[in-house]
């Protein structure tokens, strides 16, 4: 019936409310670095470039499929499937390059083919996804199932079920090799999250996105193209795993359809909500979603670091969620 | 008396929603309940049934003094509410339905062939035969409606409460409702019915009671209640003090025609519409609730597809399939409902306000920073926007303010044609004014404006012309010179045969 207005000239603020609304703003910030300050004191050899490397090379695909699914659950959606794009897109680079898929006369050339052509797969599979969420109306969490599910069947029935073991020094170069001392995951990593913040930040697709995902019939009657925004994002979502999984089986010398990406979905997502990004949509914050990776690896390691098993390792993780969660629900309410 | 309700008096966080309203309804009477919006039907039949307490008042229901603390108690007494979204359970079969979480039992266990016989039973004497396995979702509004009566009519209700029940049915349908209501009535059950059209009303209706911002006004019987009378009641508060500042349409006769709609239709709730705006004008539409304003506008803008007629802009026919064609041309639409409809809550002032000229503002997809700060503090200034700055979220603002961004969104666009829908709903009477005067100065400036709006005062302060809506049909045009209260009121009631 009657709402109160709150008055533009802000009133005072209860200390408890303004408790959360701090946390939820700088809360993941605030863990972040007491992580690290903790694992400073206690985690013997912490402060090493290795220790740095092998935490932000293991955070690299989080944080790029989480970038894309930052944009998609901006617009009230969410993606399933990213770990079984993984699969796919892990799947068809060693094909090209190894000749299974067609024959390649120069390598250079297959290389850039087994960079390309995946991605390209995947983001067209995204493209599915947002067909069925936008032309079928079909619920998201429902859309991208149907790919969950038959995604890694995909991968599975395209290399029989085999492990492809390679080695492909230029293919390989995306996950082990160096640039000035960087891993190229890293900085691949970092370009992502950097291009996807600018997007967000100073774009018309990602005022689009968020102007979606916080009132979709408002962003409709503004003339925002609401269909070809959700198709945009699962499309780079799509995208975004095929990367994804180029650098998981360039790691591992071995693509095993198996197991790329198995779990990446609720990794990706945990980030997205740790990093403060609302999963009822209307936000996108990226810096936030990183940062959120990052600290979903930093428990994990801290955990292992100090003995303790990977299993209890996934309790707390868990737990943090559920805090992050509580956290901004609190900062949120009026 | 079936029931009596008197002195009810509601406030909710201070502010009175009911102010002395009251209710009486005889046996096998079937009352017809209506008001504005904001005139407190639905708050009075939510005290009845228990959903809201009542701070003063009484009520008394088959000769006893009761006071229900929930919706369950006063359905186990025998009332029964249908409201508009009608509360069954679409997946579930019609029998299910009738006898939700009553359903008879055999041994503790659901008697399901005494279920379905008797649902069917009971749909037959509304003359409708279904397949009661079906789920409810599988039948048309109008046969879900009655087997929501039939519900009621399992649950021995003696009063059954129908909210707007005929607004998503067709003529059809609306005559098999008023069947079954006879058919109620015949079996002793009193029906209050809260509806717009107001020749429904006269078809069904025993007696009436008017609410108007909170008072039962005027009760009666329908058939000696004129039209005129009931619209008088309805709408005629105290008309607030608006300097008038609307032009005589002779002078802008010459003026180009911006906008012309002829004949213009689109299911049931927008049946023959013809409107014009013209360059440099204020265009009123005005009408009952629930007579297809919204609609209109919504036909125009290309929120919704045109099936019938024509609309012409600058000359041409235009059919636009979604808004964003329409904006393309220079036709911005301030929708009524600005929560749902306006504004995107978590965005700030100027996200919000920039959000329909966003693609102009960007060279090959990039926002310019420094001409967006530069229109949107233009706005603020020129607008009187209260915030605490650009960046402040949207939902912070009063719904003045919020409506002033609403209207920078469109006016940054340089719009041709502005389509205000409700403009001043929600709004203080300073900011009222406020806004009818920027709209004029708008159109001094050569824009062509739709008003659409259900305030009186509003129309006749502001409108050049006022096109009347009744039932989806324009029914009447009123130039500036022939505009007055009484010409309005008339004009309303008018019966559409």
């Amino acid at each position: 019936m009657t709402t109160i207005e709150t008055q533009a000239t802000a009133g005072t603020v209860p200390s408890g409310k303004r408790f959360f609304t701090l946390a939820g703003r700088y809360g993941t910030v605030a863990a972040f670095l007491a992580l690290i300050l903790f694992n400073v004191l206690f985690t013997p050899n912490f402060l090493s470039l290795q220790t740095l490397n092998v935490n932000l090379t293991q955070v690299a695909t989080i944080v790029i499929v989480a970038a894309g699914m930052t944009l998609v659950i901006a617009t009230g959606g969410i993606d399933l499937s990213v770990g079984s794009l993984m699969a796919i897109g892990g799947a068809l680079a060693p094909m090209i390059f190894t000749g299974a898929l067609f024959p390649v006369s120069s390598m250079p050339v297959a290389v850039a083919l087994a960079f390309i052509l995946p991605v390209i797969a995947t983001a067209l599979l995204g493209l599915f996804n947002g067909l069925l969420v936008t032309r079928f109306a079909i619920q998201p969490i429902i859309a991208t199932l149907v790919l969950f599910i038959a995604g890694r069947g995909i991968a599975q029935v395209m290399t029989n079920g085999n492990l492809q073991v390679f080695r492909n020094e230029g293919f390989q170069f995306i996950a082990l090799g160096r640039i000035a001392g960087i891993p190229a995951q890293v900085i691949l990593m970092i370009v992502i999250a950097a291009i996807a913040w600018a997007a967000v930040r100073h774009t018309v697709f990602g005022r689009q996105v968020i102007a979606v995902g916080g009132n979709e019939k408002a962003a409709r009657l503004t003339g925002i193209p609401v269909h070809r925004v959700k198709l945009l994002v699962y499309m780079i979502s799509g995208a975004l795993a095929g990367v994804a999984g180029l650098i998981v089986v360039a790691r591992n010398s071995a693509s095993d359809a198996n197991l790329v990406g198995l779990g990446m979905e609720l990794d990706a997502i945990a980030a997205v909500a740790v990093g403060g990004t609302l999963l009822t949509g209307g936000r996108a914050n990226i810096m936030g979603t990183l940062i959120g990776a990052l600290v979903i690896q930093l428990v994990r390691y801290t955990l292992l670091a100090n003995g303790v098993p990977d299993a209890a390792a996934l309790i707390v993780k868990a737990a943090l969620i559920l805090l992050a969660v509580f956290i901004q629900q609190r900062a949120g309410k009026p | 008396m079936l029931l009596s309700m008197h002195g009810i008096c509601k406030s909710f966080n201070g502010i009175p929603a009911l102010r002395s309203a009251s209710l009486e309804v005889g046996e096998a009477e079937v009352m017809a309940l209506v008001g504005q919006n904001g005139a407190g039907k639905s708050t009075l039949i939510k005290i009845l049934t228990g959903a809201y307490r009542r701070d003063e008042g009484s009520i008394a229901f088959a000769g006893e003094d009761v006071s229900f603390n929930m919706p369950a108690e006063s359905q186990a007494r025998g009332i029964a509410t249908i409201y508009q979204e009608i509360n069954l359970a679409p997946q579930r079969s019609v029998a299910e339905n009738i006898y939700l979480s009553r359903e008879p039992r055999r041994f503790g266990l659901i008697d399901r062939r005494a279920m379905r016989e008797g649902a069917v039973a009971v749909l037959r004497t509304f003359n409708l035969e279904i397949d009661v396995d079906q789920p409810v979702a599988h039948f048309s509004a109008a046969t879900r409606q009655m087997v929501a009566i039939a519900r009621a009519v399992t649950q021995k209700a003696r009063l059954v409460i129908m909210d707007e029940p005929t607004s998503s049915l067709d003529e059809r349908e609306v005559a098999i409702l008023f069947e079954t209501i006879r058919t109620l009535k015949r079996a002793g059950v009193s029906v209050v019915f809260i509806g717009h059209r107001l020749d429904e009303l006269y078809r069904i209706c025993d007696s009436v009671t008017i609410m108007r911002d909170g008072k039962t006004v005027a009760t009666g019987a329908m058939a000696e209640m004129p039209k005129l009378a009931l619209v008088r009641h309805m709408l005629g508060k105290e008309l607030a003090a608006f300097e008038a500042i609307a032009k005589d349409a002779d002078e802008g006769a010459q003026r180009p025609v911006r906008l012309s709609v002829e004949n213009a239709g689109a299911g049931v709730r927008v049946r023959n519409v013809s409107l014009t705006v013209r360059e440099g004008e204020i265009s009123g539409l005005a009408g009952l609730l629930g007579s297809g304003r919204t609609e209109t506008a919504n036909l125009i803008f290309g929120a919704d597809r045109l099936e019938r007629g024509e609309i012409r802009y600058k000359g041409q026919a235009r059919s636009y399939r979604r808004p964003a064609e329409a904006i393309a041309d220079g036709i911005g639409l301030v929708s009524e409902d600005r929560k749902v409809d306006g504004i995107i809550p978590d965005m700030s002032i100027r996200e919000n306000m920039t959000l329909a000229l966003l693609p102009k503002l960007a060279r090959s997809g990039i926002v310019d920073r420094a001409r967006q700060d530069e229109i949107v503090a233009r706005y603020i200034a020129a607008l009187g926007i209260k915030c605490t700055s650009p960046d402040q979220p949207i939902k912070e603002l009063s719904g003045g303010n919020q409506q002033k961004v609403l209207l920078g969104r469109w006016l940054c666009t340089d719009p041709k044609l502005l389509i205000v829908d409700e403009p001043t709903r929600g709004i203080d009477i300073g900011a009222k004014a406020e806004i009818l005067r920027l709209l004029r100065r708008l159109a001094d400036e050569g824009l062509g404006v739709l008003m659409i709006s259900s305030e009186l005062e509003e129309l006749l302060a502001a409108a050049d012309r006022v096109t009347v809506l009744s039932d989806g049909t324009s029914v009447a045009v009123l130039p500036r010179r022939e505009l007055s209260e009484a010409a309005l009121f008339a004009a309303m009631a008018h019966q559409v045969e």
